[in-house]
């Protein structure tokens, strides 16, 4: 048979129909973009998900389930449960196989980002995606009370500037009506973009955080017990306690010794988790919805293929004066009905070609939007095996559908004379 | 014969000097069970001998066509063209042989809507070696000068044909039928669609130009004016 002639008519009568079937392949475009934008995403954003925290052997934290435990230290999701104490802390720093701790004292908000309390341990020992350090953009970190470091979100959305004073609230929330607005913090330093949520996170030290709470202890401002910055300074400002704290282990085959320990811990009941473990407990549950979601892209994908094929059947019958010109000339039933398959795996395929595109426009054209807004940065890269299998399924499938109006086409012309052909 | 009748003068059935293109004998063919089977008399054609075949609707005039085309199978008699007995092929063999041997012109719309008119003109050369080969010099040469015979304008053969008027498209299907100077043309009905002017025209073109390529032209017509271009002539009836 002869493929070669199949193929230059099957292209001629496809760019014959272009109007038509331009958007069908539209259709088909769509839900192998989104198709193939839901495999991307999910890829990119478990990545961005395990690039939160690297480093970090141990959260410790009041007892409480490991994954509101990460949600809340890590991801400023959700909130404590309970503190721990300054002693517990103090002991912990004492312990000869813990390397290093970096404090983190969580409750309060700037304009709807969260309030890290910390100390210079912080840009030290934290660590995210391969080993990368959060580097300071501009400026310097915190080294006086009322100084205050911003995620690089922050800054660039209210369009702070070294030096600017900024107010904190007191609690979360996007709108607070107590504000701790006696005692204003100078921004020192704006931290480079990291696409984690330290981008939207604001830091301070522990002692400044003391310091604003002073008259605060009832959960608002008492009249007459609050203080001026200079009135705060004078007073001792070690903490009582703090939410959390991140533990580096000096040999990492101690890890759940000091886990343990911890967890079995006399003084008060804590909780030490590792990252990673919560980290995969996490993407199991969200992995569930990726996979809800992934499958009714599939069916997305399925339907416009049947809606293909119904556009295919419906120009068979325009089509069978052109049969029978092509069968009186001596085309075998075979080629009318590679000449079906033909058009249907030809039009799949741009649609996949034209689908990548648009996705690789779509991941660009987004991305700046998507780190500004969802503090989750996906870029370019390769597509991988999946990726890659994802789309050759699509001509393949549209393969297997094409052969029903091939199907179709082969019986019919089997059975056509040589008459008189009517148009429809 | 049952239920047709032949008035004719066929050419006698044997003929030793020129070669034989086609020859049928008790040849009968039925849609389906339930109707009384259509019979054809016996024809014997030879090479460059034109036959007017007429009757009314119903008297199986298209069926014969298919038959001769290769496209149905008789169900009973012989069919044999090019001393090759059809009814012996498998249905690929007789797709090949229709391809290498035969040019089909319909009543109308005989045209791929998507091709221009030169590609639907070379067509059969694509379909076939054979064709091609005895398309000289070139397959697209043969097209340019067998359009220029038939009166299309040069600026029509690189278009699409949509824009061709209907004894255009027919020209350009006598063309198709032509290209490659096949034994047998079969045409069904091909001047219904014209007015008497550009009938004749076809007609005259038509049956020159397979006398120059030395095909032999089947012809079916209502028309029995045209009978008189033709060597022999063959009506059929439909009797009840």
């Amino acid at each position: 048979m002869n493929l070669r002639l199949a193929f230059s008519l099957a292209m001629a009568s496809l760019w014959y129909r272009r109007k038509v079937l331009a958007l069908v392949t539209l259709t088909l475009t769509l839900s192998i973009t989104l198709l193939l934008g839901v495999q991307y995403l999910r890829t990119e954003v478990k990545q961005s998900f395990t690039n939160t925290i690297s480093g970090t052997d141990l959260i410790v934290g009041a007892r409480s389930g490991q994954l509101n435990l990460l949600l809340y230290t890590i991801f400023h999701i959700g909130d404590a449960t309970n503190n721990i104490r300054w002693s517990t802390y103090q002991k912990l720093q004492d312990d000869q196989r813990i390397n290093w701790l970096v404090p983190i004292s969580l409750g309060d908000s700037y304009r709807g980002h969260r309030v890290v309390g910390t100390n210079e341990e912080f840009p030290k020992y934290f660590r995210y995606g391969r080993d990368q350090r959060p580097e300071l953009q501009e400026g310097s970190w915190f080294s006086e009370v009322f100084e205050v470091v911003l995620g690089a979100q922050v800054a660039r959305k209210h369009g702070h500037q070294l030096g600017d004073d900024i107010i904190l609230s007191h609690g979360g929330g996007r709108t607070s009506f107590s504000n701790h607005k006696d005692t204003p913090f100078t921004v020192t330093g704006v931290l480079a973009p990291t696409g984690t949520p330290v981008d939207q996170a604001v830091y301070v030290s522990l002692e400044g955080l003391e310091a604003i709470h002073i008259g605060w202890e009832s959960g608002v401002a008492i009249p007459g017990r609050t203080v001026t910055p200079e009135q705060a300074l004078e007073r001792d400002l070690t903490p009582d306690s703090i939410t959390a704290a991140l533990v580096g282990i000096e040999r990492k085959v101690l890890t759940f010794q000091v886990q343990r320990e911890i967890n079995e811990f006399r003084d008060e009941p804590l909780s030490a988790v590792l990252p990673g473990v919560a980290l995969s407990e996490l993407w199991r549950i969200m992995g569930q919805f990726e996979n809800a979601l992934l499958g009714i892209t599939g069916f997305v994908v399925v339907t416009s293929l049947i809606g293909l094929i119904a556009v295919l059947l419906t120009l068979q019958v325009q089509r069978r004066q052109e049969v029978a010109i092509l069968r009186a000339t001596g085309a075998s039933p075979m080629l009318i009905a590679t000449l079906h398959v033909i058009e249907c795996v030809v039009l799949a395929v741009s649609a996949c070609v034209i689908a990548v595109f648009a996705g690789a426009a779509c991941i660009s054209g987004l991305s700046p939007w998507l780190l500004e807004t969802w503090g989750v940065q996906i870029g370019l890269r390769p597509l991988n095996g999946m990726e890659w299998l994802m789309i050759a399924s699509v001509p393949f499938a549209a393969f297997v559908v094409g052969l029903i109006p091939a199907l179709q086409a082969w019986r019919g012309s089997r059975k056509q004379g040589l008459g008189h052909v009517m148009p429809e | 014969m049952p239920d047709m009748t032949s008035k004719t003068d066929l050419p006698p059935d044997s003929s030793a000097t020129t070669r034989q293109v086609l020859h049928l004998s008790n040849l009968t063919f039925h849609w389906d069970q339930t109707q009384a089977p259509l019979s054809y008399p016996d024809i014997t054609l030879n090479t460059g001998e034109h036959l007017f075949v007429r009757g009314p609707s119903g008297s199986g005039k298209s069926t014969l066509l298919s038959l001769m085309g290769g496209l149905i199978v008789p169900a009973s008699g012989t069919l044999s063209l090019l001393g090759t007995e059809l009814t012996r092929l498998t249905s690929g063999q007789r797709d090949r042989f229709r391809a290498d041997h035969m040019g089909v012109i319909f009543q109308q719309f005989n045209l791929v809507p998507y091709l221009t008119t030169l590609d639907n003109v070379m067509l059969p050369c694509r379909l076939s070696c054979k064709r091609r080969n005895r398309a000289l010099p070139t397959p697209e040469k043969e097209a340019e000068s067998l359009l220029t015979a038939l009166g299309i304008p040069p600026v029509h053969w690189k278009r699409r044909v949509t824009g061709l008027s209907v004894g255009q498209q027919q020209r350009v299907a006598a063309a198709r039928a032509l290209t490659g100077g096949p034994e047998l043309i079969l045409a069904d009905e091909p001047t219904s669609a014209l007015d008497s002017d550009n009938r004749d025209r076809f007609i005259e073109l038509l049956l020159g130009l397979a006398a120059e390529k030395h095909s032999s032209v089947v012809f079916v017509s209502h028309d029995q004016s045209l009978a008189g271009l033709f060597d022999y002539q063959l009506s059929l009836e439909v009797t009840q």
